[in-house]
């Protein structure tokens, strides 16, 4: 998939490194004016979660009190309940209060639970945190070793037959959706041979379906991308350069080649790391795993607004920290990329 | 008329597009043709609940009683339905945001571009969940919540597209001359991206049909009674103790359509994207013609060298050449003619898709014709390339570049390594070479990178080097300089130096003696001095010379200007 949209004009030239916003001038780090560009981005993500999830109560058909009061409420029952939810407010004040709100910790009470949104969110953060962090490191741990040994075996037209196998099993596997994948998981390792738990989070063993669920097709599209960059690298002039510095394998490619694949590499695996993250949500399900995937779907089926809202914003400010910690790791390799965009 | 008639030749049928149509044509006869045959199976309550495989059920019946293999095959109706509204509404508008942008006022645009920006960071379901929550749970919400959830990222990569559109002069010119803003859309934008656009559109359809699924397989998509693939897992998953093979026929649906989705996608891409090619075909690297061992008296002999191209085309037709110890040796011709391609099998750096076979090569005693001891060669040969803009790795700080060989094959610490260069750099009268080492090269000029390049070159003290068109890419300044340090290593140093340049005014105040080629084969051999007293005799190398910036003088000389114009 990224292959087609990377091939578009428009998105980053594989090979070259994103194009750098001239030189940084002597004696300013390039980090600083990083972490300006980066911080307004930031802002501009951040301010973007918090009105559009602000918006989602009022932009709901019918009357969130309502809701809350249930099917046979009075009308006296309703009104106290509006005034006690603040929603008679002036829109002005509630976007205030909001605001306060998410700076001092209060999200809000559940209409389902009587409990508190943050502690909710305190509970099952750590669950999806744990899925979507191991998911991430596993993808990168394995797909770049592969992507980059596939695209070395096969550079100058070798190994046509190691070519074609690997573009059809990754493409094969990027296609399994990652729930279907996990269910599969789930019938082989689960239930037919028994070997792996697969509900709930109960022993460390419960992680390796999950992550594996979550893996497998983010593997395969981010391998096939540092594959594609892998060639693009190894025909560049500075390659030759190092060929002629007469380099062992491992130096020359870890040392020469990585650096530049892992920048457009990354760049363009950018959404699909980030995109994990929603692959989470929808594993747990599968996996009975107790973390805000779970929670915010049953908080839909309820209308329980206010842990909708909370978990929303949170699982948000998580893409943000990912791409955050993208950039981070691409300017840390590449110090070119600090000066201009690194993503679509 | 004729572009497209072009345009035809070129789309190539890859086989993933052709197993993609196959899919998808297969996914879309089910969904016209099951509902009519296989809905009575697929929505009749029966006493067989929860039934394993057998004849009559090929993969079970569901909970209550229903074929799981009929279900399957309805549901794709649905679920192609749903995705092609979803994808309908993503790129019309995407389209309409995406190319909108680039009509309005600036400052709009930079608006709603940097929100666009904040928005594609997020992840698609974030978005769908927010919108299933304020729409309820359904069909609907589903298409409504995944098509606006797509919209952000086809808009950034439409007007991507737009932006590089615009900025063409026909759009450009259209604006001046007043043409309304959605007849440039209509006339000038659209047609331009229908390609890449349809490209998109595919890779849309594939990840919406994931999504889509994905939320009704948590229950926020299709609601009961109707059903899609997803909502099919989700049954499926509910009985997955008791009976596996339930999930088994909606599971192979929801690949066999996105697989579908996906290689059409990828192989309409790789269709109207030349750069995809992939030829198919074995390659043998020649045979190497075993050679008698000749006495060592010049430093690199080379007799009978010929390169082939990965299709077998002859690059380097039998060129023999020798260099003696201390001699700078220039190698001439146009690009295309064979003497990178000559230095680089000399330098054992040609491209891994060429083949190579010489009666003879040699470099002192060491035959690279075989394997050779990599430290050897690091040591014995100094390279100097091309475009020094290209040549330096941009990922790594100029030190560790520069130093490489002495670390890795000089045996000599990082330290003394790092001190040595420095020296060398300020030796080839770069400034600050202290700061310029701890540098990247993007920091430094394109003379600067060459006289480093040259430094490094040194800093082993080779026997030879091999300098590629290293002066082709300085202007004339620089150029002198580099000129005067290859004169001075030469001269003090006694380094043999091959040196590969199209200029002859260059190569006529450098070389010794010098070889012209041309089509892969020497076509004449010259000294320096009879180059300077003008007494070659090959009809190209005099137009050669004729058309050496250095040599305008002579430029009379040549019969006709057309036939300049074929050796530029």
């Amino acid at each position: 998939m990224l292959d087609t949209i990377s091939a578009l004009p428009g998105s980053p030239e594989p090979g070259s490194a994103p194009a750098a916003a001239g030189r940084a001038p002597h004696g300013h780090s390039p980090w600083l004016s990083f972490a300006i560009r980066r911080g307004g981005g930031i802002l501009l993500s951040g301010g973007l979660l918090i009105v559009v999830t602000f918006f989602m109560v009022p932009l709901i058909p019918g009357d969130p009190a309502v809701a809350v009061a249930g099917a046979d409420a009075t009308k006296v029952q309703i009104d106290a309940i509006r005034e006690s939810l603040g929603l008679n407010l002036p829109l002005g004040t509630r976007f205030i209060d909001y605001l306060t709100g998410i700076f001092t910790g209060h999200l809000g009470e559940s209409f389902a639970y009587h409990q508190s949104v943050a502690s909710i969110i305190a509970t099952k953060l750590p669950f999806t945190a744990t899925l979507a962090a191991c998911g991430i490191i596993i993808v990168l741990i394995v797909s770049i070793p592969l992507g980059m040994l596939v695209g070395i075996l096969t550079h100058g037209s070798r190994n046509r037959w190691l070519d074609v196998g690997f573009g059809t099993l990754t493409g094969f596997f990027q296609a399994v959706p990652q729930y279907v994948m996990a269910t599969i998981l789930v019938v082989i390792f689960g239930i037919t041979l028994a070997v792996l738990p697969v509900a709930g989070a109960g022993s460390p063993a419960s992680i390796v379906l999950p992550v594996a669920a979550l893996s497998i097709a983010p593997i395969c599209s981010v391998s096939r991308v540092v594959r594609r960059e892998t060639a693009t690298v190894l025909e560049q002039d500075f390659m030759r350069t190092a060929r002629g510095h007469r380099l062992a394998a491992v130096r020359l490619y870890a040392r020469h080649a990585l650096p530049n694949l892992l920048t457009t590499a990354l760049t363009l695996s950018g959404l699909v790391l980030s995109g994990m993250l929603g692959g989470a949500i929808i594993i747990e399900t599968v996996f009975s795993w107790p973390g805000l995937g779970r929670e915010v779907i049953a908080a839909i089926v309820n209308k329980d607004y206010p842990v909708i809202q909370g978990i929303i914003l949170v699982l948000g400010a998580m893409a943000i920290v990912i791409n955050l910690l993208i950039d981070i790791v691409l300017g840390a390799i590449d110090p070119r990329t600090l000066g201009g965009k690194t993503h679509v | 008329m004729s572009e497209s008639a072009t345009r035809l030749r070129r789309f190539r049928w890859t086989p993933g597009l052709i197993v993609g149509i196959v899919l998808m044509s297969a996914v879309l006869l089910a969904a016209i043709i099951a509902p009519f045959t296989h809905s009575g199976a697929a929505e009749t309550l029966t006493a067989n609940t929860s039934r394993g495989p057998s004849s009559s059920h090929p993969f079970g019946t569901d909970g209550l009683g229903r074929d799981v293999l009929a279900r399957s095959l309805v549901a794709a109706r649905l679920t192609l339905e749903m995705t092609a509204a979803t994808t309908l509404i993503a790129v019309v508008l995407g389209i309409a945001i995406g190319t909108l942008v680039w009509i309005a006022p600036r400052t709009l645009r930079e608006v709603v571009l940097r929100v666009i920006d904040a928005a594609v960071a997020f992840p698609n379901l974030i978005f769908a969940l927010l919108i299933a929550a304020i729409l309820g749970r359904g069909t609907w919400s589903a298409v409504f919540a995944i098509a606006i959830a797509s919209i952000p990222a086809f808009a950034r990569l439409t007007s991507n597209m737009a932006s590089a559109i615009t900025h063409r002069n026909f759009v450009t010119t259209a604006r001046l001359l007043g043409v309304p803003a959605p007849r440039i859309i209509t006339r000038h934008l659209l047609p331009n991206m229908a390609e890449p656009l349809l490209v998109l559109t595919a890779t849309v359809f594939a990840t919406t049909l994931i999504d889509l699924s994905s939320l009704s397989f948590v229950g926020l998509g299709v609601q009961s009674p109707e059903y899609d693939f997803g909502s099919l897992l989700n049954d499926a998953l509910v009985n997955i103790y008791s009976q596996p093979a339930q999930a088994i026929a909606p599971a192979i649906m929801i690949t066999i359509t996105g697989l579908g989705a996906m290689l059409m996608g990828d192989g309409l891409a790789a269709a109207s994207n030349p750069r995809g090619g992939r030829r198919f075909m074995s390659l043998r690297r020649a045979s190497e013609v075993p050679a008698p061992f000749v006495d060592d008296d010049p430093l690199v002999r080379i007799d009978n060298l010929s390169v082939l191209s990965a299709t077998g085309k002859p690059l380097v037709k039998g060129v023999s050449l020798e260099i003696e110890r201390g001699e700078i040796l220039g190698l001439v011709g146009e690009s295309g003619s064979g003497k990178s391609l000559t230095a680089m099998s000399l330098a054992r750096l040609l491209p891994d898709e060429l083949s190579m076979s010489a009666s003879i090569l040699r470099l002192g005693d060491i035959d690279l014709r075989r394997k050779c001891d990599p430290r050897r060669l690091a040591i014995e040969i100094g390279l100097v390339y091309q475009d020094p803009g290209t040549t330096f790795n941009p990922a790594i700080r100029m030190g560790p570049q520069l130093t490489e060989v002495k670390r890795v094959h000089g045996r000599a610490g990082g330290k003394r390594a790092t001190t040595e260069m420095v020296a060398a750099l300020a030796s080839m009268k770069i400034t600050k070479p202290e700061l310029r080492m701890r540098q990247h090269p993007h920091e430094l000029s394109g003379g600067m990178l060459q006289r480093s390049m040259i430094a490094s070159s040194l800093c082993t003290d080779p026997t030879l080097i091999i300098a590629d068109e290293s002066t082709t890419a300085l202007d004339v300044t620089v150029q002198a300089e580099v000129l005067r340090q290859f004169k001075r290593i030469n001269r003090d140093q006694g380094t043999a130096i091959l040196f590969i340049s199209h200029d002859m005014g260059v190569v006529q105040a450098l070389c010794d003696r010098v070889a012209v080629m041309k089509d892969g084969e020497i076509v004449e051999r010259l000294t320096g001095a009879q180059l300077a007293a003008g007494e070659a005799t090959h009809p190209y190398t005099k137009a050669l010379i004729a058309a050496s910036p250095g040599n305008w003088a002579r430029r009379d000389a040549l019969p006709a200007t057309t036939e300049m114009e074929t050796i530029r």
